[in-house]
C-alpha cells in the first residue's frame, strides 16, 4: 500500500506492507537512515522520532498508522541554516556521544523533554531517558549536555 | 602550540554527522540489486542434524537460493588467531568452526541454513518453511560438569571438552605451594566472573558484493579491524587473495571487543555475493545478536593469597575455569591466559604467583574478548580477595594495599608473571582517589545513612592493565598467529594539508579528532588541516585495528613515526630552499627556520615545492611528501589507577544504590582530556552494569534465558551516578613516542571490584557477616546474603 506523511516539513510517500514498521519505512523507503534500529523489543530508543509532536519509538508503530501524520526525525532537527540546534550543539560541546548510534534517539528524547520541562533536574533527565540506552557514554555527558541545552549551569567538560 | 594540539579538549568533528543523522553505518549502505539473507538459527543447544528439508521453502516467493552446510564443503572454517600451549607443552584442542553447522548443532543461535531472497521479509517467511530433522542430545552447560569423566562431548572428534589446561608459571608452582605452607595467614575466595554480552548499540551488519569485471569481492562490515577480517576471511576461509578482497568498516556503532572477531555471517555474505553475482546483505536483529555475537567473561575462579606475619603478600595462586563456548572465537584462547594470567600480580610486589586456567567447551555461544578481556577477571579476583583479607586481619583495606604496592622507585618492575611494568605510581592514584572521594568524611556519611535506615559502604579497588597490544615477537612466542603492530601513511598535499591513513579504527573513540591533534602539534598547523582516513583496506597499508586500548599507543605511534619521516624530508627541502644546512633547520608553528638566522620558509611553501619541484634537489631527493611507518611496540603499556565506589544498601529489599564513583587513573600523557574522561565514564558504566545488573544466563538445556533487553538488564541513565574522573597522576609510558598508555578499558576493569567491595563493606559494618556475593548484585542476591 502507499503511505503518505509529512516528514521534516515535506510531504513524503512510499510503499509499505501492513507489517512494515515506521522505523523501517523511514530508513528503507524514505532513505532517512538517521533513525536507527538497535533492538527488536522496543527497549533501546535508538529509533525515537516525533509523531505529531509526541516522542515515539518508531519501531512500535506501523508505517500505515503514521498515514497523514507529521513526523520529525533527526534529519529535521538542525537550524534552518544547517547549523546544529541548541541541543545538538550541547551534545557536541559536552561530549554527549561517542559512537553516535544512540545519538539520534537521545536528541529526539531530549528535545521532547525540554519542551515539556524546560529546566529539568538531573533526576528528571535520567528518568526521561529511561527508554533510551547508550552503551558508550555512561550517560554522564548526555545528562550534562541536556542540562546545558536547557540553559542550566554545568561544570566544564574537562579540566584543560 | 596550535590551539587544538596535544592536551586540548578539542570538540569532536565526527559529532556533526552523528548529530544530524548523516553518519554512514553499515546498515545505511544499500547496493543496487541487493539481496537479503535471513539465517535459520538453532533453537536447541545440542543436536545431531540428520537432514534438512528445504524443498517447501525453495518455491516460496522471492527466494533466490537456500544454503546449507553442503554448499560450504570446499570452504574453510573460521580460524582461531591464537594457539595456547598447555602446561604439558601440548597445543590446545582446536575444533573446526564451520560457517554453517556441519552434522551437529553445538549452541543455540548456530546457523543451520541461510535463505537468500529478494526482500528480507521473503527470506524470513521462507526460513519458517525449512524443516531440519534433528536428534536432540544432552547439552553441556556447566564448566565443571563438562570436564567430568564421561561427560557428553561438544565435539566428538576431540578427546574431551577441555580445550587446554594452562599453568603459569609452571616452574614456580612448587615454590608457590611452599610459600603457602609457611604463610602466617591465607585468604581464600571463590568467585564467578559473570558472563556478559557486549551489546554495542549497533547490531552487526554485513554486506557482500562481487565485481565480475575485476573478480573482486568487497565486504562492508561492522568491524573494529577490517584488515584482520580481510586476512582471516581471505586466507583461511574463502581462499581469496588480499588484492582481490576489500573490507570496509565505515561508521561503526560501538564495538567493545565483540566486533573484533571474524564471524560466519561476514564470510557467508562475501561467499554468497560471488555465487549469486548480486550483493547480499545481513542485518542482525538484537535477538540474533544475543545468540551470535561472542559473549564475554564467564570465569569461575578460586584465588588464594598468602601473607607473612607483617601482612606482606608472599604468594598468590589461582584456579580458573574459563568458558570458551562451543567453538573457539578469533582470540578466545588468549583471553584467560595471556591477558589474564600475566596480570595477576596487579599493583603489588607479591614475589611468587601461580595461575592455572582450564578452558572448557560447552554448548553455549563462543566467548571472547569483551572490554578489558582477561584483565577485569584478574583484577576482580585480586581486589576482592585483598578486601576479604583485610577484613579477616582487621586492617584498613587501603593500607593493606598501600603496604604491598610496588613502590615508585622500583620501576621498571619485573613481575613473577613475565611482564615488566615500565612506569607507574600507585601511591599517587590511591592518594588522589582517597582525597577526591572524601574518604575522610565517610564515617559521618555512614552515620547519616543509618538515620535514614540505609546501610552505607565504601569500596576501593586498584587495577593495572596491559594495553598497547602488543610486541609481535613476544606474542608470537605466546601463540599469537598475527603480528600486533600498526601502520600509518602520512600524505601531505601540495597546499600543506595532511591526510593520515591509519590502520586503527574508530567506533566511538574519536580518532578523527585526536589523531589530528598530534599532527597539528608536531608540525604547528591547525588541526583542521589534518584529515584521518580509516576503516577501508583499500586506503590503508595494513592495520591490526582497535582493541586492547591500543589505538593511540600503537596506531598513534605509527602515525608519529610516519610524520617524523615526513618532517625530516620536509626539512631537507627547506634546507635547499633556504640554502642552509639540513642540521640547522627547525620546525615550529608551521615555519621552518635556520637556527641562529632570521631566515624562514612556511610549511606550505615547502609542501608546494615537494609537488612542484622546479627549484628542488632532484638529484638527492624524490618529489612528493608522503611516508609510511609500521610501529611495533617494544612492550605493553601499563595504565593503572584507583577506583572508589560508595553505595547505600536497602536492608529491607537488598536494593543497591550507587551514590558516587571516583576514578583516579594514570594513563600517562593525555592528548584530549574530554575524550579520555568520556572513555572512563563509559567503561565505569559497563563495570557497574556487570557488578549490579547484567547477567547472561543459560538454563541446564543450553537455552539462553537473557536473550533480549527485557531479560538482560542494560544500565540505564537512572542506574548510574555522575562519575568523578581524574587523570592528573601521569607517569608517561617510556617506550612509545607519545608517552601514552591507553584509557579505553580501565573503567570496565576497575569498577566491578570497587562496587562489590562497597556493598560488602556496607553489609559487614552493619552486622551482616557476608564474605562474598557473586555478580550481579541484584536485590534478591543481596537480600538473601543478608538473611542467610
Ligand atoms: S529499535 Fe525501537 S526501541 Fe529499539
Ligand atoms: S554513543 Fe554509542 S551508544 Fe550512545
Amino acid at each position: 500500500m502507499k503511505v503518505t506523511m509529512t516528514v521534516n516539513g515535506k510531504s513524503m510517500s512510499g510503499e509499505a506492507e501492513g507489517r512494515t514498521l515506521l522505523s523501517s519505512f523511514l530508513r528503507e523507503e524514505l532513505g532517512l537512515t538517521g533513525t536507527h534500529v538497535g533492538c527488536d523489543t522496543s527497549q533501546c530508543g535508538a529509533c525515537t522520532v516525533h509523531v505529531d509532536g509526541r516522542q515515539v519509538k518508531a519501531c512500535t508503530m506501523f508505517a500505515a498508522e503514521a498515514e497523514g501524520t507529521d513526523v520529525t526525525t533527526i534529519e529535521g532537527m538542525a537550524n534552518a541554516d544547517g547549523s546544529l540546534n541548541t541541543i545538538q550543539q550541547a551534545f557536541q560541546d559536552y561530549h554527549g556521544l561517542q559512537c553516535g548510534f544512540c545519538t539520534p534517539g537521545m536528541v529526539m528524547a531530549a528535545s521532547s523533554l525540554l519542551e515539556q520541562n524546560p529546566k529539568p533536574s538531573e533526576t528528571e533527565i535520567r528518568e526521561h531517558l529511561h527508554g533510551n540506552i547508550c552503551r558508550c557514554t555512561g550517560y554522564h555527558n548526555i545528562v550534562k549536555a541536556i542540562m546545558a541545552a536547557s540553559g542550566q549551569d554545568v561544570p566544564a567538560v574537562a579540566a584543560e | 602550540m596550535p590551539k587544538d594540539g596535544i592536551g586540548a579538549s578539542t570538540k569532536r568533528r565526527e559529532d556533526v554527522r552523528f548529530l544530524t543523522g548523516t553518519g554512514r553505518y553499515t546498515d545505511d549502505i544499500n547496493l543496487g540489486k541487493q539481496l537479503y539473507v535471513h539465517f535459520l538459527r538453532a533453537d536447541v543447544a545440542h543436536a545431531r542434524i540428520n537432514g534438512i528439508d528445504t524443498s517447501a521453502a525453495e518455491g516460496m516467493p522471492g527466494v533466490v537460493r537456500i544454503f546449507t552446510a553442503k554448499d560450504f564443503e570446499g570452504v574453510g572454517g573460521l580460524p582461531c588467531g591464537w594457539q595456547v600451549t598447555d602446561k604439558h607443552g601440548q597445543p590446545m584442542q582446536e575444533p573446526k568452526h564451520p560457517i554453517i553447522a556441519e552434522g551437529k548443532i553445538r549452541h543455540v543461535g548456530e546457523i543451520v541454513a541461510a535463505v537468500v531472497a529478494e526482500t528480507l521479509d521473503q527470506a524470513r517467511d521462507a526460513a519458517e518453511a525449512i524443516m531440519p530433522d534433528l536428534e536432540e542430545l544432552p547439552a553441556v552447560v556447566d564448566m565443571k560438569e563438562a570436564v567430568r569423566e564421561g561427560a557428553t562431548k561438544v565435539h566428538d572428534d576431540l578427546t574431551s571438552n577441555l580445550c587446554y589446561d594452562w599453568g603459569f608459571v609452571e616452574e614456580n608452582k612448587a615454590a608457590v605451594d611452599e610459600a603457602f605452607e609457611k604463610a602466617a595467614h591465607v585468604t581464600t575466595l571463590e568467585l564467578v566472573n559473570n558472563r556478559l554480552v557486549a551489546n554495542p548499540m549497533e547490531p552487526r551488519v554485513a554486506v557482500g558484493d562481487y565485481a565480475a569485471h575485476s573478480d573482486e569481492s568487497t565486504l562492508y562490515t561492522t568491524s573494529q579491524n577490517p584488515h584482520v577480517i580481510r586476512l582471516l576471511m581471505g586466507a583461511f576461509v574463502l581462499g581469496i587473495p588480499e588484492h582481490k578482497l576489500r573490507v570496509v568498516a565505515p561508521d561503526v556503532g560501538g564495538g567493545f571487543g565483540t566486533k573484533i572477531f571474524h564471524y560466519a555471517e561476514e564470510a557467508f555474505c562475501t561467499f554468497a555475493a560471488k555465487q549469486l553475482r548480486r550483493p547480499v546483505k545481513w542485518t542482525s536483529t538484537r535477538s540474533e545478536a544475543f545468540i551470535s555475537d561472542a559473549h564475554g567473561r564467564d570465569h569461575v575462579s578460586k584465588i588464594q593469597i598468602a601473607l607473612d606475619a607483617d601482612n606482606n603478600f608472599t604468594a598468590l595462586r589461582t584456579d580458573t575455569y574459563a568458558n570458551m563456548g562451543a567453538y573457539l572465537s578469533t582470540f578466545a584462547p588468549s583471553v584467560p591466559t595471556w591477558l589474564h594470567g600475566v596480570l595477576m600480580a596487579g599493583n603489588y610486589r607479591t614475589p611468587l604467583i601461580y595461575v592455572n586456567v582450564k578452558a572448557v567447551f560447552t554448548n553455549t555461544v563462543p566467548v571472547d574478548a569483551y572490554r578489558g578481556a582477561g584483565r577485569p577477571e584478574a583484577t576482580y579476583q585480586l581486589e576482592r580477595c585483598i578486601d576479604k583479607c583485610a577484613r579477616e586481619l582487621g586492617v584498613d583495606p587501603a593500607e593493606l594495599r598501600r603496604q604491598n604496592f610496588i613502590t615508585p622507585d622500583q620501576f621498571p618492575y619485573a613481575t613473577p608473571v613475565a611482564v615488566e611494568y615500565d612506569t607507574g605510581n600507585y601511591h599517587a592514584t590511591l592518594d588522589k582517589a582517597l582525597e577526591l572521594a572524601d574518604v575522610a568524611g565517610f564515617e559521618a556519611r555512614a552515620e547519616e545513612s543509618k538515620r535514614t535506615g540505609k546501610l552505607r559502604g565504601l569500596g576501593i579497588a586498584n587495577y593495572i592493565e596491559a594495553c598497547g597490544i602488543a610486541p609481535s615477537n613476544l606474542v608470537g612466542q605466546l601463540g599469537a598467529r598475527a603480528g600486533l603492530y600498526e601502520s600509518a601513511t602520512v600524505r601531505v598535499n601540495a597546499t600543506g594539508g595532511v591526510v593520515v591513513m591509519t590502520g586503527s579504527h574508530s567506533h566511538g573513540q574519536g580518532h578523527e579528532t585526536t589523531f589530528p591533534q598530534v599532527i597539528a602539534d608536531m608540525i604547528g598547523i591547525d588541526a583542521s588541516q589534518v584529515e584521518i582516513v580509516h576503516g577501508d583496506t583499500a586506503n590503508t597499508p595494513m592495520g591490526m585495528g582497535t582493541y586492547g586500548s591500543r589505538s593511540l599507543a600503537v596506531g598513534g605511534s605509527a602515525m608519529f613515526r610516519a610524520a617524523e619521516k615526513v618532517i625530516n624530508k620536509a626539512k631537507k627541502i627547506a634546507a635547499h630552499l633556504m640554502e642552509a644546512s639540513e642540521g640547522d633547520i627547525e620546525l615550529k608553528d608551521g615555519q621552518f627556520t635556520v637556527a641562529g638566522t632570521d631566515k624562514s620558509v612556511a610549511w606550505g611553501d615547502v609542501t608546494l615545492a615537494a609537488y612542484v619541484p622546479h627549484n628542488y634537489p632532484l638529484d638527492q631527493i624524490e618529489p612528493g611528501l608522503e611516508e609510511t611507518a609500521f610501529y611495533d611496540p617494544a612492550n605493553f603499556t601499563y595504565p593503572s589507577g584507583t577506583y572508589i565506589c560508595e553505595v547505600e544498601v536497602d536492608e529491607g529489599t537488598g536494593q543497591v544504590e550507587v551514590l558516587s564513583f571516583t576514578a583516579a587513573d594514570d594513563f600517562g600523557n593525555v592528548v584530549n582530556p574530554m575524550i579520555v574522561e568520556g572513555q572512563v565514564h563509559g567503561g565505569v558504566a559497563q563495570g557497574i552494569g556487570q557488578a549490579l545488573l547484567e547477567n547472561c544466563a543459560y538454563d541446564a538445556d543450553g537455552q539462553l534465558l537473557s536473550a533480549t533487553y527485557m531479560d538482560y538488564a542494560m544500565p540505564r541513565a537512572a542506574d548510574l551516578p555522575m562519575i568523578t574522573v581524574d587523570h592528573s597522576c601521569q607517569t608517561p609510558c617510556t617506550h612509545n613516542p607519545l608517552g601514552v598508555k591507553g584509557c579505553g578499558e580501565a573503567g570496565a576493569i576497575g569498577a566491578p571490584p570497587a562496587l562489590v567491595n562497597a556493598v560488602l563493606d556496607a553489609l559487614n559494618r552493619n552486622g551482616h557477616a557476608v564474605d562474598h556475593i557473586d555478580m550481579p548484585l541484584s536485590p534478591a542476591r543481596v537480600w538473601s546474603a543478608m538473611n542467610a
